[in-house]
């Protein structure tokens, strides 16, 4: 299992170079993958209508509770079938769609990498496992939207489509991790086990809310949808991949997958039901607005997104079934509609609908392909999709709040009949034509995939018992977490619901005859293009970076003095704050044990402190810092560290040697601050001092236990033969410490001496040059 | 003994930081001198202090005994110490250097000297 969803990555490793050696073929070479997968996939069918879906277990993070684990149950199966068939079927296709361009191998690579990041993402049982591949999706979708990265249309879109979903990925994670901690395992196939708990959980109303946020993002649901119509920048295979048939359905895959946690309670329904249904109707109506093939699609799809989560929100068995059945057929349809769309633009280089007629003659099979999948997007029988929206039908009346629910379905299914008839229809049936080039015809490769998925949603929807048995029954088990016997028929005998369906066609073939009328009403109607959620967005992301750039601005202002004083005044209120929470005794009862000359000493070093502060001259600043240092070697020598006393005094020499030595090189002090600076900076200077005082005061009045001490004690001697256990731990116990030292003193070394060799060559050059 | 050296630390801490404030670069090395022998008795007297007892094994025995001076604060002090005459002395021969270069010792006049001109 872990090798059949690793293995697309690994492809989309050597894709580039395959496809260098074999241009012409790779796209058949590479659909073999996704074929092959396809076929272990169905091998589990069998299995999942018996009982236990299987499990496979590889350990990885076992620390964290986090492991690769994967099972298959109906749900999953389904979604991997797709995901498998609909990827053999694009790779075929984008062989030739996008031949001879330069960078045709790494499309593959991007594309076998996004089929992998789906198929992880569809049979992980481990959340988090779940998230990273729910991250590679978007990631990947990410490089496939920006595939034509020339244009500044499609980077745009990339990164709008990363980010929004990149969003709801963050809130998939936290909502996922809070699942985890309410059940106390990662593991979603255990969730399922103890699912109730968590509807009486206080964190219930959270996990929801950031659930339906990363299932909304994913899935284009309002206020989220604005994405997707954007994300048709990208060629048409990733539309059809990514945009119909696949990535857009992981948000539905997750309240499906959820569905048994999370569902069943009145909030899950009002939310998921509701945003469902906003998002069906507006699709479907922004659907007849456009007249580019792709765009008209995406809407299309959006709104088919909306039914499929209003569908789970209902949440009843019937309405699951419908969502199966309708999630199935929707990707048959839209993805030869997707294909069809790409075929006509590799044909004409036109995609508006309004421009396009008359094709027929040029590409049969692709305009009967589409004309089929249109029919089957428009729910005429005997297509799959008739079949889905019979069940939808039927969902809704069962639904409480059917009126307003049916009513926005019948809206629904009008558009879509528009729709099939000015994507399937209008451009091969009608007459009108105004493109530039003539069309050439296309290949087998480009009316392979169209054809088959169009044939198949007609396969189905004449014989629906193909698929109720081992595929729609046991996915929506899976989502209802019950049994479910499903029956599909084409007919189930005359019904109102067929009054509707009867009403939408003459409806929806009304308004396909007034299509140019009703978008100009609409046009003119219409404002959301100047303020909506995209707006939002394009707001959102300014203000996001002016407000980074203001930030920097105010952070970074390029004066050290400010950086020190961030840091000081932070380091007050965090210290301080502490301290004042604390209440803990100061101690200065302890007074009595100072010896006077320890108490001279100390005076003499405030008082050298004080006359560096005040220097007017390099020397008397110097001198006074030497006497501070040789003050603080004896304090050392005083309590008991002759080790550090010596350092101290050598190091102390040292250093006063050193600035003496290029002492008459140095500038002289100078004031640059005016007084009211100064007070600026003494005060927090003074403030952050006094509470080190006060922090030195309470730690050294509370009582210490020391570890490490009586270690060394004991140790030192008997472990490596040293009588001084400050010299044992620097170059024994801690002897890779003192290494790194080395090392740091050795590069400064090297520091010092290039600034005063290298600088002086550069000044002769310099200088003998000018 | 303990509360006389926190004032000394205190000092050493204010007297650092507001010296590394100052925008003369001089001024600022000698700030971080004064901020490492703040540093440096900080966490000597947070050991606890102790008169006369060095931690260092009296000979014929094979540890320390009775009462002695915290050997793992000492430890810390004394890479502290070396490391900090490394920062200065490298920071001496920088300013130095700087000040020839760009002949000022006002940090506020050095913010560009990245480009070359």
């Amino acid at each position: 299992m872990l090798l059949a969803v690793v293995s697309g990555f690994a492809a989309a490793l050597f894709a580039p170079f395959i496809h260098r050696r074999l241009p012409r073929y790779s796209g058949w070479l590479f659909a073999t993958l996704p074929a092959g997968l396809f076929v272990y996939f169905v091998s589990f069918s069998g299995r999942i209508a018996e009982a236990e879906p299987p499990r496979f277990a590889y350990t990885w993070l076992g620390s964290l509770g986090i492991d690769l684990t994967f099972h298959v149950d109906g749900l999953s199966l389904l979604f991997a079938l797709l995901i498998a068939a609909i990827g053999a079927l694009v790779i075929v296709y984008s062989g030739s769609y996008l031949a001879g361009h330069a960078e045709q191998g790494i499309f593959f690579s991007h594309m076998l990498a996004f089929m992998a990041s789906m198929l992880g993402l569809v049979l992980a049982d481990n959340a988090i496992v779940l998230f990273i591949f729910w991250e590679l999706t978007s990631l990947s979708s990410y490089f496939l939207i920006g595939f034509d990265h020339r244009r500044a249309g499609a980077r745009h879109a990339a990164l709008q489509a990363l980010l929004v979903t990149g969003l709801g990925g963050l809130a998939l994670l936290a909502g996922l991790i809070l699942m985890g901690s309410v059940f106390g395992t990662l593991e979603i196939s255990q969730w399922m086990l103890t699912g109730d708990a968590i509807r009486f959980h206080v964190l219930y109303l959270p996990i929801v809310l950031l659930i339906a946020g990363a299932a909304f993002t994913k899935s284009a649901q309002i206020p989220f949808h604005f994405w997707l119509p954007n994300a048709m920048e990208a060629p048409a295979p990733v539309s059809t991949y990514l945009h119909s048939a696949t990535m857009v359905k992981a948000g539905i895959y997750l309240l499906a997958r959820l569905n048994p946690v999370l569902g069943d309670t009145v909030m899950w329904s009002a939310l998921v039901t509701t945003f469902g249904a906003a998002t069906m109707v507006t699709g479907a109506y922004l659907a007849l607005v456009h007249v580019d093939l792709k765009r008209i699609l995406a809407y299309t799809t959006i709104s088919a997104l909306g039914m499929m989560t209003m569908l789970l929100g209902i949440g009843t068995p019937i309405a699951i079934q419908a969502c199966v059945v309708f999630l199935l057929a929707h990707a048959l349809y839209k993805g030869a509609l997707f294909l069809v769309a790409g075929a006509i633009d590799h044909a004409t280089g036109v995609r508006d609908a309004t421009r396009l007629g008359g094709l027929f003659g040029q590409m049969p099979v692709v305009a009967i392909a589409g004309l089929v999948a249109a029919l089957s997007s428009a729910g005429v029988p005997p297509h799959l999709g008739f079949v889905g929206k019979e069940l939808v039908y039927q969902a809704l009346s069962e639904h409480l709040l059917n009126a307003i629910l049916l009513g926005a379905m019948l809206l629904t299914s009008i558009s879509f009949v528009a729709v099939a008839g000015v994507v399937g229809y209008r451009p091969f049936f009608e007459g009108m034509r105004d493109v530039a080039r003539e069309p050439h015809p296309p290949g087998l490769s480009l009316c392979l995939g169209p054809a088959l998925l169009a044939a198949l949603g007609l396969i189905i929807g004449v014989a629906p018992g193909l698929v109720e048995h081992w595929l729609v029954a046991p996915a929506a088990s899976a989502i209802g977490f019950q049994p479910v016997a499903v029956e599909l028929a084409l007919w189930h005998g005359f019904h109102y619901n067929l009054l509707l369906t009867l009403f939408a066609f003459a409806t929806g073939m009304f308004v396909y005859s007034r299509w140019d009328g009703f978008r100009a009403v609409c046009t003119s109607l219409d404002a959301s293009a100047s303020f909506g959620p995209a707006r939002g967005y394009d707001l959102l992301l300014t203000a996001t970076s002016a407000a980074a750039r203001a930030t920097t601005r105010i952070l970074q202002s390029g004066h050290l003095h400010f950086y020190l004083l961030t840091i000081v005044v932070t380091a007050i209120a965090l210290i301080g704050g502490s301290l004042l929470t604390q209440h803990l005794p100061l101690g200065v009862s302890r007074w009595s044990d100072v010896r006077i000359h320890e108490f001279v000493l100390a005076v003499l070093v405030l008082a050298a402190t004080v006359l560096v502060v005040r220097a007017r001259k390099l020397i008397t600043a110097v001198v006074s810092l030497g006497v501070v240092g040789y003050g603080v070697a004896l304090f050392f020598l005083f309590f008991s560290a002759p080790d550090l006393a010596m350092t101290q005094f050598a190091i102390e020499s040292l250093s006063v040697l050193l600035l003496v030595l290029v002492l008459f090189r140095l500038p002289e002090i100078e004031r640059y601050s005016r007084t009211s600076e100064r007070v600026r900076d003494a005060v927090p200077a003074l403030i952050f001092g006094g509470l080190m005082t006060i922090l030195v005061l309470t730690v050294t009045a509370l009582s210490r236990e020391a570890r490490l001490a009586p270690f060394f004690a004991e140790h030192s001697y008997p472990d490596a033969k040293g009588m001084n256990v400050v010299n044992v731990i620097l170059v024994d116990f801690r002897g890779l410490d003192t290494m790194g030292e080395i090392t740091v003193l050795s590069i400064a070394a090297i520091g010092v001496f290039s600034l005063l060799k290298l600088f002086l060559k550069g000044k002769r050059e310099s200088e003998g040059n000018p | 003994m303990e509360v006389t050296l926190a004032f000394v630390i205190g000092g050493l801490y204010a007297a650092g930081i507001y010296l590394m404030m100052r925008r003369s670069i001089v001024k600022l090395i000698i700030g971080l001198a004064l901020l490492g022998h703040a540093a440096n008795l900080l966490i000597f007297t947070i050991g606890r202090l102790v008169r006369g007892a060095p931690p260092i094994i009296d000979h014929g025995k094979t540890h320390l005994i009775g009462q002695f001076a915290d050997p793992v604060p000492e430890a810390l002090i004394l890479t502290a110490i070396v490391i900090g005459f490394g920062v200065s002395a490298f920071a001496i021969v920088l300013i130095w250097r700087s000040h020839e270069t760009v002949g000022t010792d006002d940090l506020d006049e050095m913010r560009s000297t990245d480009s070359f001109d």
